[in-house]
């Protein structure tokens, strides 16, 4: 079966969030009324209700929280990547975000241990921020 | 705050599960009307006692589902809930239930969860490619839409295999705590005629040797998907004194949801079966010690481990030792999934949850045969819905 790959289509809320990446640049929100970091993007804090949300650049660098090697697809679309590196980054600033590992042996994966951002433009449109030891 | 302990479970009703289904495929609502009869018959009630169903969703029909069911069969109702908790749909069922009762709204609430395959299509349609990403909604604006699909975060295994992974991190993690895990179950499974592992046992080489999925979950610690589906009716202190057995008090519920992506969960190996059970056990003025029997949901042997740390019969990184230094089947010191659990019964899709439930019941009521637990009067259960997502906690007591 021939299948596309899911791509996220961003929302008026999330835009920044993408356009950041096609430009080689992590961007996410902080809220101006707790000073908490924001991800995924949103129009209200998740902390503190306040709409303060304001767009910040970050070097986008964190550690592995955790991850998993899926050695059956997750859905038939992901077959080409199996095993899958899926990993939750915790980003320096504290907040989480799902990606998968990329320029890594499954061996020398280990949680805890530095992550670098890896651009992946997949569309003319969007890139996608996978991970890399760093 | 909450019940009293006067609303019962009185009657039950089970499917036979099985990985390939044998007898005649029927519809949800046709599903639902043989429940019914099953359980009521149990119970000792008739359909005109009911008047209230608690359900989850239908195969026939994407809305109007409780008013679907209720004039399908043919009894009016006072109390009507639709259920949207996964796999603690039956726990959520069965609390909402008693508190309906204990309003005086309802004296007798049928909670159903059918899980039979059913008819075949005779005009096929189209696949809907929605069916892909399962329990993950690709729809326009969908957190999970935009930033778990395209990475392939999606369906349960890698969400638990990774709360799982992290755990180790924390924790350690014991292979062989988890399959002796599995291999109680399983022994308590071999002997329940409607388990789909009835007769079929296994050892902790077998499931260490079973296929990798996901790291660091294997096969057989993973529930395999059947055909099943069980009900229950609830009913109130008048009532339950007139029906066959036992009643099967409610006398401590929670319920709590955190999250729908175990990435966005504040601490991963915090789950939310730990705010649930502290209500439960602190409604039914009980404590884990005074439990007879545990009925924990258990999709993955990780859901297991979790929930007996945080619903507290033991420490917080205790759980595999509480594991191996424990005996987990029906005659063991700390009775487990007497039925199997779904790892020994197989897993019916939202009704997975309700064995646990109809299990509990079971046991209590002194119906267990040769998996009866001496002097069984206080059972604890839990349910697990999305992926540690939200979770629900009973406790039940002999009447």
């Amino acid at each position: 079966m021939d299948l596309v790959k899911p791509i996220p289509r961003p929302s008026p809320t999330t835009r920044p969030f993408w356009d950041g990446l096609n430009e080689r640049k992590v961007q996410i929100q902080r809220c101006d009324g707790c000073d908490s970091w924001v991800f995924y993007p949103r129009t209200r804090c998740p902390s503190c209700l306040s709409d303060l949300l304001i767009w910040r650049e970050v070097s986008g660098q964190g550690v592995l929280y955790t991850y998993t090697l899926a050695r059956q697809p997750t859905a038939p679309h992901f077959a080409d990547e199996t095993p899958q590196q899926l990993a939750v980054v915790e980003l320096d600033e504290g907040v989480r975000m799902t990606s998968t590992l990329v320029n890594v042996e499954p061996s020398d994966i280990v949680i805890g241990m530095r992550l670098q951002p890896y651009f992946d433009q997949v569309t003319d449109a969007v890139t996608l921020l996978r991970y890399q030891p760093g | 705050m909450g019940l009293r302990g006067h609303a019962a479970i009185v009657g039950f009703a089970e499917f036979k599960h099985e990985r390939k289904y044998s007898g005649p495929r029927l519809f949800t609502v046709e599903q639902w009307s043989e429940l019914t009869a099953m359980a009521l018959d149990d119970a000792g009630l008739q359909l005109a006692d009911v008047n209230g169903i608690a359900c989850t969703d239908i195969r026939e029909s994407g809305m109007f589902t409780p008013a679907t069911i209720v004039e399908y069969l043919g009894q009016p109702v006072n109390f009507a809930e639709r259920i949207d908790l996964g796999g603690a749909s039956s726990v959520g069922m069965v609390w909402r239930a008693a508190a309906a009762i204990e309003l005086g709204i309802a004296d007798v609430v049928v909670c159903a969860t059918p899980a039979l395959p059913i008819p075949s299509n005779p005009e096929p349609r189209a696949i809907d490619p929605r069916r892909f990403f399962q329990s993950s909604s690709n729809e326009w604006g969908s957190p999970q839409a935009e930033f778990e699909i395209p990475y392939g975060n999606l369906a349960q295994n890698c969400g638990y295999a990774m709360i799982a992974q992290r755990y180790g991190a924390e924790f350690g993690y014991n292979e062989e705590a988890m399959a002796k895990l599995v291999v109680d179950q399983r022994q308590n499974g071999a002997l329940n005629p409607l388990a789909a592992f009835y007769g079929k046992p296994t050892t902790a080489k077998e499931v260490l040797a079973s296929k990798m999925i996901a790291d660091p979950l294997r096969m057989l610690e993973i529930v395999m998907p059947v055909a099943g589906g069980g009900a229950v009716v609830v009913a109130s202190r008048e009532v339950a004194e007139r029906c066959r057995h036992r009643p099967v008090r409610i006398t401590g519920f929670g319920e709590h949801l955190t999250i729908k992506t175990p990435t966005y969960a504040k601490d991963m190996c915090v789950t939310p079966v730990g705010p649930a059970s502290r209500q439960a056990f602190t409604m039914a003025g009980l404590e884990p010690g005074d439990i007879d029997a545990a009925e924990i949901y258990d999709c993955y042997t990780i859901t297991v481990l979790m929930t007996l740390e945080d619903a507290g019969f033991c420490a917080k990184g205790e759980g595999q030792r509480f594991i191996m230094d424990s005996g987990m089947t029906h005659d063991g010191n700390f009775p487990l999934n007497t039925h199997g659990g779904q790892l020994g019964m197989g897993q019916a899709g939202a009704a997975g949850g309700m064995t646990q439930v109809v299990e509990a019941a079971r046991q209590i009521m002194g119906r267990a045969e040769v998996r009866q637990v001496s002097a069984c009067d206080n059972v604890y259960v839990s349910g697990t819905g999305g992926i540690m997502s939200e979770q629900a906690a009973l406790i039940l007591q002999g009447g």
